[in-house]
């Protein structure tokens, strides 16, 4: 579930209270006295020279060697050897904010680890599990640049302390776990893991996790289970996996992308990082654009960049052109999709995403043109999660079950107009409710249906029974 | 297995860094007590132990929070939604069940967004679940029936059961006690999670994911356990009820009355449910001293056998056999026996279910006919300080006390099947503690990790003579406890057994930190040996040999202790009893009379807590109560006793010793030093014991049926037929070596 909110956003504002940290407010206010900030107002196309993964299409050597010639490894002795402090100054400067989906702030999360050694080891998780739909911008890292995911490890893994790494990664990416663990072993042997990282003294393991194709084993607290060897269902927050864990040790879950930037920021500065993006959507990102389009792909580009740009420069535009869009679904399969009036105009970021009632997700763009049956679509995310549901808490679990048997009725209008509404209710029934986040990603694909394509649901249902009262 | 010690050192550990840390910044002042927290239920005040759940926090303010999933006494797994609550600043509802307090937290119970969560979850759990009810044994006292009707809406929007219809599950077969109906289940993990923390047996668990999560035991097999039944209780739906009890009554026709269970000398608390003189179900009751809220299945599903093979008449012997006849007759025919005798040769014999009155009754009886010799069926060392003492025969740590223990050593005593709710007791504490348990005897499941010791008496001498390795753990422990089974002591040698465990208790007692700790413990099989021994009864059988008796009253006893080639073969026997089973066999006279369920009695549990039985139903047909008949015996056989009402009975329980005027409590027993040094003034020769110290009943299939009642009960039958069958299949776990 690597492209849903690992940690959604209400559970965040939780998160921040039980820390007794101040609250991110979704509103940034500025204050009228304050000096406007030189802020850029246009954002992309990303510079070559400011790329961070620049093996993303498996042009060059996957392996150590390559992987050095483009700079990973570089200097990571020395940022070892300027401290944790460091290390989480430059991350919280940077502005970077989780890339798993629910965008926590990484400086702040990597920082609750930072309590007293109570006879208990810490753990860093990498989520690797990405069962998104739509979503493959952590498998283009760990197939064609692994070493920047290991690099990543020790990095994050040494701001938080942590005795080792767990990479828990998808069931049936076999080849990315291969290439992988080529990466771990050849740092392993060159001496940059393991006893004495890097030479820095530090003592650092990096173990890989494969998982069996569950996507709920993406929802860091059912990960965690899974990697101890249980079925994985989410566990009850509190407690916080950074209080008990993997192992019932301190954790801290964080997704490939997110870690792996980590080095580069911290040899380039947070100040370059966040040079990048919006106030509070700082940086770059790797986008996937799927669907209709005419080159669907992965691209890294500055955070921010209107959604459009994205699609016409990266993608090759919509298939029959820009006016033939119809919506997208802006961040994996659990986010609810804008119509292209929105599209229009809407930026690629966390903040201007949720203004339009929808989320930058793992930000995969799941492109539909005019051509496509747009409820046929959701009725077979539906599907996805019914079939991906853990079963543990009940909204999910019967809930899922009934939208999906109402979802494919309204695909062929065999429904009630009443019903909309009654599916909406139910979806918001759902929402909310449940322990993990996967019953919110399934219900909002829903609710984006309905919020946007409302008359499209109607029409069906009036064409059925005309059907019906002709036979 | 699951132990959740270890997690709660790590918390300790966090709480003594964090009084440091306290400690460091106001080096001044003293640590400061845990405050407690204030927080508002409905604006209502009030201020609860840091750590609270928000659901406890509303049962201190009276809110009743619905509920399926939470249980006191599990896990918490929070699945169910049910017992979702707004809570201010939080923006979307919490669930209680699951949620600590925090400081000024402000919890709205009853607010539109509490009641749409419910309304909702309800909506959620009903939509899959059949609408049997009016074929559904739950009905009437079904958690869902009566929170859908609190909470849930008042109509139904299931419009796809037009198209697609509910799901349906399979049923499982999980042995001859619980019924299940599979469809019914709303996968509340209840059962599971009382399978896997307090029965010890991980047999339940879930399969499947989403909307096809089936509850089971994965492949089919029996659930193959002593506490199995108490999952029937834990449901909160139809899904898991009771097979024997299955479509014979409704909660609301039967009448419930509180008692006490003889099955065992654990003396769990009952509810029997009955209906036009006829006991329908056992249900437990909450007594956190003794059986918190669980039975054994023995206690719950032995009831058919207060139905079958019962004594219903008189019978008198007559040529070999055993011919039916009226009281009159019978009475006088034990008159002609009595005076035929020499009433120094008449005896009695009690049996495991005997009654504290009837035993009173019997004793004063006979000593006024001038007979002396009165024995229970369980066989005691004597050769010592012997019954003198009540602490030498009890259990005196008491069960709840089990919980504050460190280490225990069980010798001789398998008390998953002697005492199943003991048994849970120590897995309790084993979970929730450091405990480290030792066991000498067999090497039997007993649901929890221990130190096997080993069998021989070789051991027992070397932990007496503290050379054996576990001694260094019982010395260093703060507060041990021995628990010592009867099975060991019904030999000839129990003698040595005996002197040699209590050895090591007065060893230990002697450098205890708490003076006031109990060490030694008697773990009882039989529901009336403690109220015999403290009547005056002799422990053992062994007696009637000696004293050649001619005449032998049996109350009760059907254990198989007295046979005729272990007594005088001239002798006379009258049974006074309420099942055809061993002892009317032998009888000359048969006296019809009430079993536990239908007398009020007193009986005495293991630990010396005494207790009040009530009665629940008539005994069938002539069958009268045990001191009734005894007392009109009494009067023909012109030594009447001066008894006629059962608080007369009683009076004189209490002469004989006060605690009988104490029910409900357990007198703390002292004079251990007394009675240890009275045993070591008295020297025995040490000799060796040959053969192994070992409980009789080893595997589960011995656990059914140990008295009259369980031995006609078609129910415990089964259930031996089920795990006899049940080891044929490969994917049972198999049960320790016989």
């Amino acid at each position: 579930m690597a492209g849903l909110a690992r940690i959604s956003p209400n559970v965040t504002v939780s998160l921040c209270r039980s820390q007794g940290l101040p609250v991110l407010s979704t509103l940034v206010r500025h204050n009228a006295t304050e000096p406007a900030k030189n802020e850029k107002k246009t954002y992309g196309p990303l510079k070559d020279q400011d790329r961070i993964f620049t093996n993303l299409y498996g042009r060059y050597d996957f392996r150590l060697k390559g992987a050095q010639a483009r700079g990973a490894w570089y200097k990571t002795k020395e940022i070892i050897l300027k401290g944790h402090e460091w290390i989480l100054k430059e991350i919280t400067t940077s502005g970077l904010r989780g890339r798993g989906g629910a965008g926590f702030p990484t400086g702040m999360k990597w920082g609750f680890m930072n309590k007293p050694f109570d006879g208990r080891p810490k753990y860093l998780v990498v989520n690797a599990d990405e069962g998104e739909p739509g979503t493959c911008k952590d498998r283009e890292i760990m197939r064609h640049d692994p070493h920047k995911l290991v690099e990543g490890c020790l990095v994050a893994g040494f701001a938080m302390h942590a005795r080792a790494a767990y990479i828990y990664i998808r069931g049936e990416f076999y080849n990315e776990a291969s290439n992988l663990q080529i990466a771990i072993n050849e740092a392993y042997k060159a001496g940059l893991i393991g006893k004495n990282a890097c030479g820095s003294g530090y003592d650092f393991d990096v173990f890989v996790h494969r998982g069996a194709g569950a996507y709920i084993c993406g929802e860091e607290t059912a990960l965690i289970e899974s990697i101890e060897g249980k079925q994985g269902k989410p566990r009850l927050k509190p407690p916080f996996p950074a209080d008990v864990g993997v192992f019932g040790c301190p954790t801290t879950v964080s997704n490939v992308e997110t870690v792996a930037v980590a080095p580069d920021i911290c040899r380039r500065g947070g100040t370059w990082f966040a040079s990048f993006g919006r106030e509070r959507n700082r940086g770059v990102k790797l986008f996937n654009i799927s669907g209709q389009v005419n080159n669907p792909t992965t691209v890294e580009e500055e955070m921010s960049i209107p959604l459009k740009d994205l699609i016409e420069r990266h993608a090759g535009g919509v298939i029959g052109g820009w006016d033939n869009l119809l919506a997208v679904i802006p961040g994996g399969s659990s986010t609810p999709l804008i119509p292209k009036s929105v599209c229009d105009t809407v930026l690629m970021d966390f903040d201007d995403l949720i203004r339009v009632q929808t989320g930058l997700g793992t930000a995969a763009l799941i492109v539909m043109n005019k051509q496509c049956d747009v409820v046929r679509c959701i009725a077979r995310l539906i599907d996805f999660y019914k079939h991906e549901s853990c079963g543990q808490c009940t909204p999910c679990r019967e809930g899922v079950n009934w939208m999906m048997k109402i979802m494919h009725r309204f695909q062929t209008g065999n429904a009630k107009r009443d019903e909309i509404d009654m599916l909406y209710e139910l979806s918001k029934q759902i929402e909310g409710h449940t322990i993990c986040a996967l019953g919110d990603g399934a219900a909002w694909p829903v609710q984006g249906l309905i919020r946007h394509f409302r008359p499209e649901l109607e029409k069906r249902m009036d064409d059925y029974e005309k059907k019906a009262a002709r036979n | 297995m699951l132990r959740l010690w270890p997690l709660r050192q790590v918390a300790k550990v966090q709480n003594v860094l964090g009084g440091l840390t306290q400690i460091a910044t106001k080096s001044t002042q003293p640590a400061p007590a845990p405050e407690l927290v204030e927080v508002f239920i409905d604006d209502k005040q009030v201020f609860v132990e840091p750590g609270t759940t928000v659901l406890q926090a509303c049962a201190v303010a009276g809110v009743e929070i619905p509920r399926f999933c939470y249980h006191d006494r599990l896990s918490i797994a929070g699945n169910c939604r049910m017992c979702l609550v707004e809570v201010e600043r939080s923006p979307k509802p919490v669930a209680s069940c699951a949620m600590p307090v925090m400081k000024g937290m402000k919890v709205k119970t009853d607010s539109p967004m509490t009641r749409k969560a419910r309304e909702g979850v309800m909506e959620f759990l009903l939509m899959n679940h059949p609408l049997d009810c009016p074929i559904c044994d739950q009905g009437g006292e079904c958690d869902l029936q009566d929170q859908s009707m609190a909470f849930g809406s008042d109509r139904s929007r299931f419009t796809d059961n037009a198209f697609t219809g509910k799901r349906a599950v399979e049923d499982k077969n999980i042995g001859p006690l619980i019924k299940t109906i599979m469809t019914r289940c709303i996968q509340c993990t209840r059962c599971i999670r009382f399978a896997s923390e307090i029965a010890g047996v991980d047999d339940l668990g879930t399969s499947g994911r989403g909307t096809d999560m089936q509850v089971g035991t994965y492949v089919e097999k029996m659930f193959k356990s002593e506490l199995s039944g108490n999952v029937i209780d834990l449901c909160p739906v139809g899904a898991l009820t009771s097979k024997p009890y299955a479509f014979t009554a409704r909660p609301w026709e039967i009448r419930k009355v509180e008692s006490i269970d003889v099955m065992d000398a654990v003396g769990s608390n009952i509810v029997v449910g009955m209906r036009t003189n006829e006991v329908m179900r056992v249900l437990p009751r909450v007594n956190e001293d003794i059986n918190e809220e669980w039975i054994s299945d023995k206690t719950r599903f032995a009831y058919d056998g207060l139905k079958r093979q019962r004594l219903t008449t008189p019978f008198i012997n007559v040529d070999g056999q055993l011919v039916p006849t009226d009281w009159e007759t019978a009475f006088v025919k034990v008159a002609e026996k009595v005076k035929k005798v020499d009433p120094k040769l008449i005896a009695g014999v009690a049996g495991s279910t005997a009654d504290a009155e009837a035993m009173v009754c019997l004793k004063d009886m006979i000593n006024r006919l001038g007979g002396e010799l009165l024995c229970t069926e369980d066989s005691f060392p004597l050769n010592r300080s012997g019954i003198d003492f009540r602490s030498n025969y009890i259990f005196n740590t008491t069960i709840g006390g089990i919980e504050q223990a460190d280490v225990v050593l069980l010798i001789g005593t398998n008390p998953r099947l002697e005492a199943p709710l003991i048994n849970a007791r120590i897995r309790k504490t084993w979970i929730h503690s450091e405990v480290c348990v030792g066991v000498l005897g067999a090497p039997v499941d007993l649901s929890y990790e221990y130190q096997y010791l080993g069998d021989s008496f070789i051991v027992l001498k070397d932990l007496a003579a503290g050379t054996h390795p576990m001694c260094k753990a019982l010395a260093s422990a703060n507060k041990p406890m021995i628990i010592l089974g009867t099975d060991c002591l019904q030999g000839t040698e129990n003698g040595v057994i005996y002197n040699a465990v209590k050895d090591i208790a007065e060893r230990l007692r002697k450098n205890l930190k708490h003076k006031d700790w109990k060490i030694f413990n008697l773990l009882q099989k039989n529901a009336s040996q403690v109220g015999a021994l403290d009547l005056g009864y002799q422990p053992g059988v062994s007696g009637l040999k000696a004293l050649q008796a001619e005449l032998i009253f049996l109350l009760g006893a059907d254990a198989g202790t007295v046979s005729k080639d272990k007594i005088n073969p001239s002798s006379s026997v009258i049974y006074i009893g309420h099942h055809g089973d061993y002892g009317a066999q032998i009888a000359d006279v048969v006296l019809p009379a009430a079993a536990y369920t239908e007398k009020d009695a007193i009986y005495v549990n293991t630990e010396g807590r005494v207790q009040l039985a009530r009665q629940a139903v008539n005994p069938p047909g002539m069958a009268r109560h045990d001191w009734k008949i005894i007392r009109a015996l009494s009067e023909i056989l012109g030594v009447a006793l001066p008894y006629d009402k059962l608080a007369d009975v009683r009076a004189r329980l209490g002469e004989i010793s006060p605690t009988f005027d104490q029910p409900g409590q357990v007198n703390e027993s002292g004079f251990e030093a007394q009675a240890y040094q009275l045993q070591t003034e008295i020297k025995d020769p040490i000799v060796n014991v040959n053969t192994a110290i070992s409980p009789t009943m080893l595997k589960l299939k011995d656990f059914y049926m140990t008295d009259p009642i369980s031995r006609a009960s078609l129910t415990m039958a089964k259930c031996i037929q089920a795990c006899k069958e049940s080891e044929k299949n490969p994917y049972s776990k198999q049960e320790a070596k016989a």
